[in-house]
């Protein structure tokens, strides 16, 4: 352990050398403040440019409330109430205070990467830092080939060898390679999709700052940690230095209480909640989830509200860490951690409260994460197919969902139904743990028995269209757990994919048309 | 929000220095400076980019803003011009960091754009003839791929001129200098056309669309203009001596 410690920090200082301390003694110096963003008002004027209906959803939630408004260049006062995200920001870089809107210098604990993001960051790190230079630390640096993985295209291939490459000459500890890609099983190594994976192999921890190559970074803040989404450049930076500059984001927080409907699912949240600010209604900001709603969820169900904050344009989710946290965390993680969460007399820029039981199953309808519609006022789209999948809703949980709802119906799909598990744990799950009321049977028997497709390798698969020989890509119509609906995101551009919850998904799987889980669960 | 009502640094007499049009601009790209000047009606008066600058003090003393003129052709879009639409996953197996696939993945941008608004690159060629895209709200929305505006810079895009952007698409186009990521003073979308010969002027704070005559206010592209004059995060932070050169 001394080795490796004495290993990474000669790594860390021979890169943070390369940084010329000021002249004023500082230690590292500060680019200039305010480039990497635009000048966003710190009370924003915008309006949001919703494209979703006025359906007659009852009234769930009071107006949006603005907290104190402060500007900061008129705040010579000492704040100390600090929201999560604050704290967790303030803790890394090393501030006892800081505001939204400064730029801070912040210490990684993770940076993550996958097939995607690797080679063009390695190819960036090798180019700043030397084609010798060395990671700031091998055992922070997680490598999760996910993306394109199962295709013949020899692109996408090479580009799992760049990252072995790399792992193996950098010494890098945690590395989940695939090299048979005939029969994932035979990968030990190998998990599937990374945000999944972190969350899985026990690299999200309360109170730290993670970053990845990718925008579904934000699904790790259910673990009470500042999780965002980095381009190469930036994930070069810290590659070379294990410290990334970054802005403060103000916090919006969402109190989502009262009792959880039957019918009713985490995706159904965060979906309400897209439809209410808009995919661009929390650009820049953090947003936070509380509430009795919130505390009862599980993991995974936490995972899916921050994993979709990205899509209101959001920096970061965060869920304050609790027992329910400690609990998952153990026997995942050595590393000790310390929780935030935010002080009573916090400062949010708005907060936005919602009765959960007063809501309805949703769906986001073509062609964008925000255009909300009730799931049976969509009783009439006919559609071709069913993906139940990706970090959003191809977790064990979803699939446990999914196929309780087929067990309770007895009935078969009309459509063809693609299952595919986020990672190598879920795909064992859906042949191990029963579906409860189903008698005993597994998920895999249920959706067996039910006709859908049977669960397929582990990786992003089509949520994101892929190569041409992606299983699932499509030009259709479908209705699907993933994240992202834009046009051509699942393969082409004429596809209307309907985001929906793994309850809607499989009620729709056993109609052929975008159906209300109620139909099904009474 | 039509003609902006900004008011313009004093113009040095002959009249503002166009820049000549890169050469893949196809037409006659001589614009006379009267037909410029005449569209800047206001010209006479004090530059106050400084004043325009919003909250969030400018750190006193720092370099800030960038001289870059862009002249050429626009190319007009929407909000919500989503990662997928600039550059769909399928080419993401192309490595930006490697000379032969960075331009292939210019080839390739806004090929996933719906057919209304147009072809971005011609049939056969691998770079744009448009210069500027000018788009609505929340541009360049849904992934962090950095292959974003890596495509449209390999493309060769100069600058985009959007009412908003999204986060992770502004941050890597300031990070990558790839292009200039620039704001709008409201939405300018609606009144300009695929094709308007344009002149972005980042000093000066205006497009200038030649083919209307219209004007339009900038917001100042502050401290992320130097950062993308150099050529992106590291080669600004070499420039500016914070890093020594390249080992």
């Amino acid at each position: 352990m001394a080795t490796v410690a004495t290993a990474a920090a000669a790594a860390a200082r021979h890169n943070a050398a390369l940084l010329v301390p000021k002249g004023d003694g500082g230690s590292l110096p500060v680019l200039d403040s305010g480039f990497f963003g635009p000048r966003v008002a710190f009370v924003p004027e915008f309006s949001p440019t919703c494209t979703q209906q006025n359906a007659s959803v009852r009234a769930v939630m009071a107006p949006p409330q603005l907290q104190q408004q402060r500007s900061p260049a008129s705040s010579g006062i000492v704040k100390h109430a600090l929201t999560a995200t604050e704290k967790i920001l303030a803790r890394a870089s090393e501030k006892t205070q800081l505001v939204p809107g400064e730029n801070v210098w912040v210490k990684a604990d993770i940076l993550m990467t996958h097939d995607v993001g690797a080679p063009g960051t390695i190819g960036i790190f090798k180019r700043e830092f030397g084609k010798d230079a060395k990671v700031w630390d091998r055992e922070k640096v997680v490598l999760i080939p996910d993306h394109y993985i199962f295709t013949a295209d020899e692109r996408a291939n090479r580009n799992v060898d760049i990252l072995r490459e790399f792992a193996l000459e950098q010494d890098i500890k945690y590395f989940y390679d695939i090299k048979d890609r005939s029969n994932f099983r035979a990968n030990p190594d190998y998990k599937g999709v990374c945000h999944v994976a972190l969350a899985q192999e026990g690299h999200c921890r309360p109170g730290e700052v993670l970053f990845g190559t990718d925008s579904h970074t934000c699904n790790a803040g259910a673990f009470g940690q500042f999780a965002t989404g980095i381009g190469n450049t930036d994930a070069g930076f810290i590659m070379g230095t294990g410290q990334l500059l970054i802005k403060v984001p103000p916090t919006l927080r969402f109190v989502l209480d009262g009792e959880m409907p039957k019918h009713l699912l985490a995706k159904d949240l965060i979906l309400q909640i897209i439809g209410e600010i808009s995919v661009a209604g929390a650009t820049y900001k953090a947003m936070e989830f509380v509430g009795s709603a919130v505390d009862k969820m599980t993991m995974e169900d936490r995972m899916t509200l921050c994993n979709m904050v990205v899509e209101a344009g959001a920096k970061n989710g965060v869920v304050p860490a609790d027992s329910t946290t400690f609990k998952y965390l153990e026997g995942k993680t050595t590393i000790p951690y310390e929780p935030v969460s935010s002080d009573g007399a916090a400062s949010f820029l708005q907060e936005y409260r919602f009765d959960v039981s007063k809501l309805e199953p949703v769906v986001a309808k073509p062609h964008s994460p925000d255009n909300r519609g009730l799931a049976r006022e969509c009783k009439d789209v006919k559609i071709d197919r069913v993906y139940i999948g990706s970090c959003t809703g191809g977790k064990t949980e979803d699939f446990l969902a999914a196929a309780q709802l087929m067990a309770i119906s007895g009935q078969t799909v009309k459509v063809p139904t693609f299952l595919v598990p986020a990672t190598q744990k879920v795909w064992l799950d859906l042949f191990t743990l029963p579906v409860p009321g189903a008698e005993g049977l597994t998920c895999a028997e249920v959706f067996t028995k039910a006709g859908c497709d049977t669960p397929t390798a582990p990786s992003c698969g089509a949520c994101l269209g892929g190569p041409q020989d992606t299983y699932a890509r499509m030009n259709e119509i479908c209705v699907s757990t993933t994240n992202r609906n834009f046009p051509g995101r699942m393969g082409n551009k004429d596809a209307q994919i309907y985001l929906a919850s793994p309850y809607t998904a499989a009620a729709s799987a056993l109609t052929g048309f975008v159906t209300d889980p109620r139909e099904f669960l009474s | 929000m039509a003609v902006s009502t900004v008011v313009m640094r004093a113009l040095p007499s002959p009249g503002i220095a166009v820049s000549p049009a890169s050469s893949s601009s196809s037409s006659s790209s001589t614009l006379s400076c009267s037909r410029v000047r005449s569209s800047s009606s206001k010209s006479r008066l004090l530059q106050v980019r400084a004043a325009t600058a919003v909250e969030d003090g400018e750190s006193e003393g720092s370099e800030s803003g960038s001289a870059a003129t862009i002249h050429g052709r626009c190319f007009v879009v929407g909000d919500n011009i989503d990662t997928d639409q600039i550059i769909p996953a399928e080419y993401l197996t192309l490595v930006p960091s490697k000379p032969e696939e960075y331009q292939k993945l210019g080839s390739y941008a806004m090929i996933g754009l719906p057919a209304k608004w147009g072809r971005f690159i011609e049939e056969g060629k691998s770079k744009t003839e448009y210069k500027v895209v000018i788009g609505g709200a929340n541009f360049g929305c849904g992934s962090s791929r950095e292959h974003a505006p890596v495509a449209l810079g390999a493309a060769g895009v100069r600058a985009v001129v959007a009412e908003s952007y999204a986060r992770i698409f502004f941050r890597n186009s300031v990070a990558t200098g790839e292009l200039y990521p620039v704001e709008s003073q409201g939405r300018i979308c609606d009144e300009n056309k695929t094709g308007d010969y344009v002149t972005v002027d980042l000093e000066l704070g205006t497009l200038v669309n030649h083919t209307t005559g219209k004007q339009y206010a900038l917001k100042p592209i502050g401290e992320a203009g130097p950062v993308i004059d150099a050529g992106g995060i590291f080669a600004y932070a070499r420039k500016t001596g914070m890093i020594p050169a390249a080992a």
